[in-house]
């Protein structure tokens, strides 16, 4: 069976900290950092590595400020 | 960007970090400028699925926007498109002459519900009922957002608002507007949907919506219109996810979701 592995990328100095990237990962790849970025935000970080890159995050983030990168082994 | 192993607890795959596999961006057709909406506003995500239409289309130098008074009246600043602004509610007034005057362009207005449902009733109607070849994007949110929460038209009934402390109490205050179901029944209308942006699921179906819009506007098939159901966290008091909650519970049994009108449909 084809496995997906995903990877993202987060302009965290752009992150604003509404979690809705959080909320809508399937797999909890995604949290919020103890720290705070220069808008004085918490931003949104990997803490897992089980990104299966579904796109959910890019998707529902307002800022568009995830890149989300997949690869597929079959 | 910044450096990619600084921003993850976890460390990246330097093998899947590769232009390559590179599945989704933010669209070049939007400026480098952060957007000054607040955090988890649908504005942003709407101002993001469009461009990202304009960019897949290859429109860029053919489409025109026109800006309204709102949350979104820097709309111009983010789209890297020609953007037009009105005065408070004539959006699809002006659209109207850009549309005259440049018959084989796309042309758009993006509006909030202040703008389009309070302010500019008159001109969205009659702009509407001309059957102009404009593709109109409503933000629906219930709220008059820049001036920080007042009634708007569109405010459910019983919800709390600066202007109604005590909840919008129909007797005094009228009935929640349903402007797509008013649209749906003119003529020269040709599409018009609602849509939402609170789930990745809702935000697929509105970016199909926005590309169906477009493609009508290309055979020239008359008004269509977008209803984007969205949230305000800031003037609802609330956090973004809670706000999507409410959303998802309250707005959207009120106003549901789907296609009013289809071009040679009901």
């Amino acid at each position: 069976m084809a496995k997906a592995f995903g990877e993202i990328i987060i302009d965290i100095d752009k992150c604003k900290g509404c979690e809705l990237c959080i909320d809508s990962c399937p797999q909890n790849t995604l949290a919020l950092a103890p720290k705070i970025n220069q808008k004085g935000y918490h931003y949104a970080i990997k803490v897992q590595d089980n990104c299966t890159g579904c796109l959910n995050c890019a998707l529902v983030c307002p800022e568009g400020i995830i890149n989300v990168y997949r690869k597929i082994v079959k | 960007m910044t450096n990619p192993i600084s921003i993850n607890e976890v460390p990246v795959n330097p093998e899947i970090i590769q232009d390559e596999y590179l599945i989704y961006k933010k669209p070049s057709t939007l400026t480098d400028k952060p957007f000054h909406y607040c955090p988890g506003c649908g504005h942003s995500t709407v101002h993001k699925l469009l461009m990202e239409l304009v960019e897949e289309i290859g429109i860029q130098s053919d489409i025109i926007g026109v800006a309204p008074v709102g949350c979104s009246v820097f709309a111009y600043d983010y789209m890297d498109i020609d953007m037009q602004e009105a005065a408070h509610g004539r959006a699809l007034a002006v659209a109207t002459g850009v549309r005259r005057m440049l018959p084989d362009k796309y042309v758009f207005t993006y509006q909030g519900d202040g703008d389009l449902a309070a302010i500019g009733t008159a001109e969205t109607i009659h702009a509407a009922n001309r059957g102009e070849n404009i593709l109109c994007i409503f933000i629906n949110n219930g709220v008059y957002g820049m001036t920080s929460g007042q009634m708007a038209p569109t405010t459910l009934a019983g919800m709390v608002s600066t202007t109604s402390p005590f909840g919008r109490d129909v007797k005094t205050q009228g009935y929640p507007l349903k402007i797509g179901e008013l649209l749906s029944l003119l003529p020269g209308v040709a599409y018009v949907t609602r849509q939402s942006v609170h789930t990745p699921t809702n935000v697929r179906k509105t970016k199909k919506a926005l590309k169906q819009a477009l493609e009508y506007q290309k055979q020239g098939l008359g008004f269509c219109m977008v209803e984007v159901v969205s949230n305000c966290p800031s003037n609802w008091k609330m956090t973004p996810l809670e706000s999507l909650k409410f959303v998802e519970e309250k707005m959207i049994p009120f106003y549901p979701l789907g296609d009013l009108k289809v071009p040679g449909g009901k």
